[in-house]
């Protein structure tokens, strides 16, 4: 009997690269890193059919057990729902994503050149470890009532929530990639007369690149999740909004549709940081 | 070249090594990893220093290089002391160091993207040919064997003409075939092109193959103990490897290196130079 692991690898030793899902870098964390590969039909097959299985069956079951739809509606209601009511949650789509990206583009930039710093400095990091993780660990949403009272119910205090829930995560991920030392490559660079800042450019920055993907992923992630919640506490605008209200009013198949788009987005932002990083952090795995 | 001729005409070592001594400061105190260790290298010479593992050869290679202090000494180079890394040297580094994420052509760049300079086109595709590796430009590291990505590391050396070329136990990770194909590559440079070359191993016979000096070193401290002139006549065939007089040489050094009365102990920190020594140079 062959040993399942073993199979038909060929035999490594001493070299300890991971195959898979231990090393750090974005384009093994998925349930995708398989679907890069090229999918023989009797695979799609098996794929397509396992959803129609779901969502079908699901609708059965809701239509034949007569689940009322302010449990849960059928997928059709639900499909039905976006493509009638699209056109109505569209702009509050637009508010959500303009509160990410800008909130994002705020919170991952200081927390990369945050995390450039203060690596350079060892003293520094120690002195402000606590609070970056504090930072990291409380829920920014806890911070969103006092900001309303403070800003208003415009964009302003949804972007400072989710600048500050996703710059963090980039930073501490990224601290971790530019902590990565590795004195060779250092000393190489040197030899030829590299400067502090071309070894930075040169070697430190590709070396923390899968790690700073990850954080950016994460930052971006957790940026979505900021600003839908911070929707949710107040303000007239957003798909969070759209949540509140729907569930209030008892609309489900608009609930629902609201939380396909959402999960959508996530999805969205997943596959792009993967692509981004097959591109430039490709060579780590 | 002039720069092995003194104004009043006489000849001067291409390379010198004066009195080198190096401490690291570790958590549990002090470590002596060179004590007091001189060599001068002619112009066009093929030094090997060898010593068991923790005797401090990279250390002195480092040195050399320029890339951390010493403690006390000097290294010259053409007459000028060297005190940081010096365009004149190449290095060859354990296990070729190429950066993963850097396809071949990119990796032989780097000397040149580093000194602001367009690369030397004429003379990589001069040293690619050398060595066989033309045509793999588009290839990254993990997909070349070891043997070829030692030979990618020694064409980025080369790339740049420098006259000294430093080597750091470079085959050490290859397998003994391979290792005997990259010495008689490493002959045959050596021949075409007089590099002053100072080569650090561990192997005697890779030494005594390669090496017109032989440098033994022992260990706790790290410090010179004898030198060895290796008269085999050039070029070189694998085929000497097995005579009589290779046989009674590698020994005798053997013998050397073994007699001492710390070669036992000699397993352990001192020979990779610690942290502090390139931070140092590449945060100041």
């Amino acid at each position: 009997m062959v040993d399942r692991e073993l199979g038909d690898r060929i035999p490594t030793f001493g070299d300890a690269k991971p195959t898979d899902d231990q090393s750090i870098g974005v384009t093994n964390l998925s349930a995708f890193k398989g679907s890069s590969e090229k999918k023989s039909a009797q695979e799609i097959a098996a794929i397509v059919a396992v959803a129609v299985i779901i969502v079908g069956g699901g609708e059965f079951l809701l239509r034949f057990l007569q689940v009322p739809q302010f449990v849960m509606p059928p997928p059709s209601a639900i499909l039905t729902s976006l493509v009638v009511d699209f056109g109505f949650i569209a702009p509050h789509l637009g508010h959500t994503l303009v509160e990410l990206l800008s909130g994002y583009a705020i919170g991952a930039s200081v927390g990369l050149v945050l995390a450039a710093v203060i690596t350079q400095f060892p003293f520094a990091e120690k002195i402000i470890a606590p609070y970056i993780l504090m930072l990291v660990t409380t829920p920014m949403l806890a911070l969103v009532p006092l900001l309303i009272l403070n800003f208003g119910f415009g964009y302003t205090p949804r972007i400072i929530a989710v600048a500050l829930a996703s710059g963090p995560m980039v930073m501490i991920n990224a601290a971790t990639g530019f902590r990565r030392v590795d004195l060779a490559k250092i000393a190489l660079a040197r030899s030829f007369g590299a400067s502090t800042l071309q070894i930075f450019m040169k070697i430190r920055v590709p070396m923390a690149m899968p790690m700073i993907i990850v954080g950016l992923m994460i930052g971006a992630i957790f940026g979505l999740l900021t600003a839908v919640g911070a929707e949710m506490v107040g303000g007239g605008f957003g798909l969070g909004n759209r949540l509140t209200t729907y569930s209030a009013t008892i609309q489900m198949p608009q609930f629902f549709a609201v939380i396909l788009i959402l999960s959508t987005l996530g999805i969205l932002i997943y596959v792009a940081f993967f692509l981004i990083g097959k591109k430039w952090a490709g060579w780590e795995s | 070249m002039d720069a092995g001729v003194t104004p009043t005409g006489e000849t001067r070592p291409k390379l010198v090594v004066d009195r080198a001594s190096k401490y690291y400061d570790t958590k549990s105190g002090p470590l002596h990893a060179l004590d007091n260790y001189s060599m001068s290298v002619e112009d066009g010479e093929f030094a090997c220093v060898v010593g068991p593992s923790g005797c401090g050869k990279t250390t002195l290679l480092w040195s050399v290089a320029g890339l951390h202090s010493l403690t006390s000494g000097t290294v010259t180079l053409d007459g000028q002391p060297v005190t940081g890394p010096h365009p004149q040297i190449g290095m060859v580094f354990q296990e070729a160091n190429l950066l993963p994420w850097r396809n071949l052509t990119k990796n032989i760049h780097l000397p040149f993207e580093i000194k602001g300079i367009p690369p030397d086109e004429a003379h990589i595709e001069k040293l690619l040919n050398r060595v066989g590796l033309v045509g793999f430009g588009n290839k990254f590291p993990r997909e070349l064997s070891g043997g070829m990505q030692q030979r990618a590391a020694i064409v980025r050396a080369l790339s740049f003409n420098p006259s000294v070329l430093l080597m750091d136990e470079p085959f050490g990770a290859l397998d003994a075939f391979t290792r005997d194909e990259m010495n008689l590559l490493v002959e045959e440079i050596w021949l075409e092109t007089r590099k002053t070359i100072v080569f650090i191993t561990h192997n005697i016979a890779e030494a005594v193959f390669l090496s017109d000096r032989v440098f033994v070193m022992a260990a706790r401290p790290g410090r010179l103990v004898k030198t060895f002139d290796i008269p085999f006549p050039r070029p070189r065939s694998l085929d000497i490897m097995t005579t009589r007089e290779v046989f009674d040489l590698v020994n005798e050094i053997k013998a050397e290196i073994e007699h001492r009365p710390d070669a036992s102990a000699a397993a352990g920190s001192g020979e990779t130079p610690q942290q502090e020594g390139v931070m140092e140079q590449a945060n100041g």
